[in-house]
């Protein structure tokens, strides 16, 4: 399973990186989007995916899944939310002051 | 034990920005509210500095969970000191954009980004989980991000899409360094970390790792990978670019000596090599950036990346002495770039114009700005008896004792780029005929000149008595230079 995510992670990486290259805003903020999910799915797999119950005292199973990597990934997530949010409505005020969402167009632009 | 005093530095700007955007209409108010705050942090930082002085590093495991388990702040001298000056130098920016603001982005939260800012850098300095720095450094680029856009300028927009762009990309590599290292060590705590590295021993896969971290918090402090650096400090106003060369990539630089002295310091050929490496780098790039411009703004951009080049060969060579420089440095640091960005920032407001051919004999029409101009570049040229000569000598020193020729060389060329950098700028602009008549003359308004004034004087202060921080900086030095300290006060010390 773990296997599997981790392929999963490259893909999503890929598309994320190819994203990021192009020239288009909107494109390379989607790429942040699934590059931001990429890396939550890493964070999950790297505490190991469901390896016994749930940790709560009171329950006593054998083994415990580890929790932290859930809090980090809840705290990351809204994080990369806030963030896109904000880039979204960048590109937007960006797009209308400059007419262009053209990233080539956008370059060294000289204070007037 | 009651060391709930050490979230102050933290909660306090925290707080302060939520009551801020409450009273948004009320511009006076929320000056008066930001001065308060700012002392108090201020004091908190003196207070927790005494403390650690006589108790040794301080923490505070929120919610009672014990090290390794819980979040925890610790505060040794070294982050306490930059707490403190970052918390002084936010300040006096603070009083100068009192008067250099305008009303309308006064009213749109100005004054709570900068204090969530605050919250950001210094949560940054003080946490001791490796996690909750990058949520600390997250809250601190989240303000950064509408800081740089406030006034919502063609070129503040444009700069700022690369500046977030490029910050959310280097958020996304520390979050995969963290996740490498949880997968591989099991811990955050950097204490902890420090423990458990040790044990294992820093193999490839570690050291690996490392320079994933290396590559975060180069692209936060603008070592090697400062190219976004100089157009991002140039858009916003003033006291904003101000705040961001005084404190943003010093943070980076706090992280990259916080990691590498205490937790992956076991492979110094490699990592150690790297950074000398990239400082070197980033000592030539920038002074060629310097040299090459016109627009002051630029000018003074590329002078933080030759200092953050600086600093870090204090990291590179790792002796006593040279670890103490670059704590003096930083502090020097911190101080001085603020003055020069609202030196520059005032030039361009007296003058209306950017580059330094289009300036001429200011120091006739202002010459406070002129000379105050001039004691900066001589502080951080480090000429003596100014501030940035004490850090550049014991750094000097620390690289001849590690027998670093060539990081000495290059450091002390380097400070000779900075010099003639900005001697360009006082001849071009502040020598020659003035070409401002006496009607023209945009008259220097009282609370930009106090504020810069007052930078001025800690400069001078910093740079006469530097006995008054010696054992605030040879105690931050010591537990640099001797992790088992750190990890000591963590991981056994009594609560």
């Amino acid at each position: 399973m773990e296997t599997l995510i981790t392929l999963l992670v490259g893909v999503l990486v890929t598309i994320a990186v190819y994203l990021l290259l192009s020239r288009n805003m909107i494109r390379v903020i989607l790429g942040t989007a699934i590059l931001s999910h990429a890396i939550h799915l890493l964070i999950l797999t790297m505490g190991g995916l469901k390896k016994g119950g749930v940790p709560l005292i009171g329950d006593e199973p054998a083994d415990y899944t580890d929790a932290l990597p859930q809090a980090l990934i809840l705290t990351a997530i809204v994080i990369s939310f806030a963030v896109t949010a904000f880039l979204l409505v960048l590109a937007y005020r960006t797009y209308k002051e400059t007419g262009s969402d053209n990233l080539d167009t956008l370059r060294g632009v000289n204070d007037e | 034990m009651m060391n709930n005093f050490l979230v102050l530095p933290m909660v306090a700007p925290l707080l302060t920005g939520i009551i801020l955007i409450f009273l948004r209409s009320n511009v006076m108010l929320q000056r008066i509210l930001a001065l308060v705050s700012i002392v108090l942090t201020a004091g908190a930082g003196v207070y927790i500095l005494e403390r650690i002085q006589l108790e040794g590093i301080l923490r505070l495991d929120f919610g009672g969970w014990m090290p390794p388990y819980g979040i925890l702040f610790v505060a040794d001298s070294f982050s306490t000191l930059l707490v403190l000056t970052s918390s002084i130098v936010t300040g006096i920016v603070l009083l100068y954009s009192f008067a250099s603001t305008a009303r309308a982005e006064e009213k749109m939260f100005y004054y709570p980004f900068i204090f969530f800012l605050l919250a950001g850098v210094n949560g940054s300095f003080l946490t001791g989980d490796i996690f909750n720095l990058f949520v600390c450094f997250e809250v601190m680029l989240l303000s950064s991000y509408a800081l740089i856009t406030l006034g919502g300028r063609k070129v503040q927009l444009v700069e700022s899409i690369k500046y977030i762009s490029i910050n959310v990309l280097s958020s996304w590599f520390f979050l995969l360094a963290i996740a490498y290292l949880y997968g591989t060590v099991g811990t955050l705590n950097m204490a902890h970390l420090s423990v458990r590295v040790a044990e294992v021993g820093q193999g490839p896969l570690l050291t690996v790792i490392s320079l994933i971290f290396l590559i975060v918090f180069s692209l936060k402090a603008g070592l090697l990978l400062y190219f976004w650096l100089p157009g991002s400090y140039s858009a916003p106003p003033t006291a904003v670019a101000a705040l961001f060369g005084a404190l943003l990539t010093k943070v980076g630089i706090y992280a990259m000596f916080r990691v590498f002295t205490l937790i992956f310091y076991h492979e110094p050929e490699v990592t150690n090599t790297l950074i000398g490496v990239m400082a070197i780098l980033t000592m030539i790039g920038g002074s060629i950036g310097a040299l090459a411009f016109q627009d002051i703004r630029q000018i003074v951009s590329y002078n933080v990346i030759i200092s953050v080049g600086f600093i870090l060969i204090g990291l590179v060579v790792s002796t006593d002495a040279a670890f103490q420089g670059a704590v003096y440095y930083l502090i020097h640091d911190m101080i001085s770039k603020a003055l020069l960005f609202l030196l520059a920032g005032t030039m361009i407001y007296l003058t209306g114009k950017a580059k330094i051919a289009e300036m001429s004999g200011l120091i006739r029409n202002y010459p406070m700005i002129g000379w105050l101009f001039f004691i900066t570049m001589l502080a951080i040229a480090g000429i003596p008896p100014l501030s940035g000569f004490i850090g550049k000598v014991l750094i000097g020193q620390g690289a001849i004792e590690a027998k670093a020729y060539v990081l000495l060389g290059v450091g002390f060329l380097s400070s000779i780029f900075v010099l003639y950098s900005l001697l360009r700028i006082f001849l071009n602009s502040f020598w020659g005929e003035t070409i401002i008549s006496e009607d023209d003359e945009r008259p220097l308004k009282k609370g930009m000149a106090v504020p810069v004034l007052l930078l001025g004087v800690l400069l001078v202060v910093l740079g006469f008595g530097p006995e008054m921080l010696a054992p605030y900086v040879s105690d931050a030095a010591n537990t640099l230079a001797n992790p088992e300290i750190y990890i000591e006060a963590v991981m056994n010390g009594k609560d």
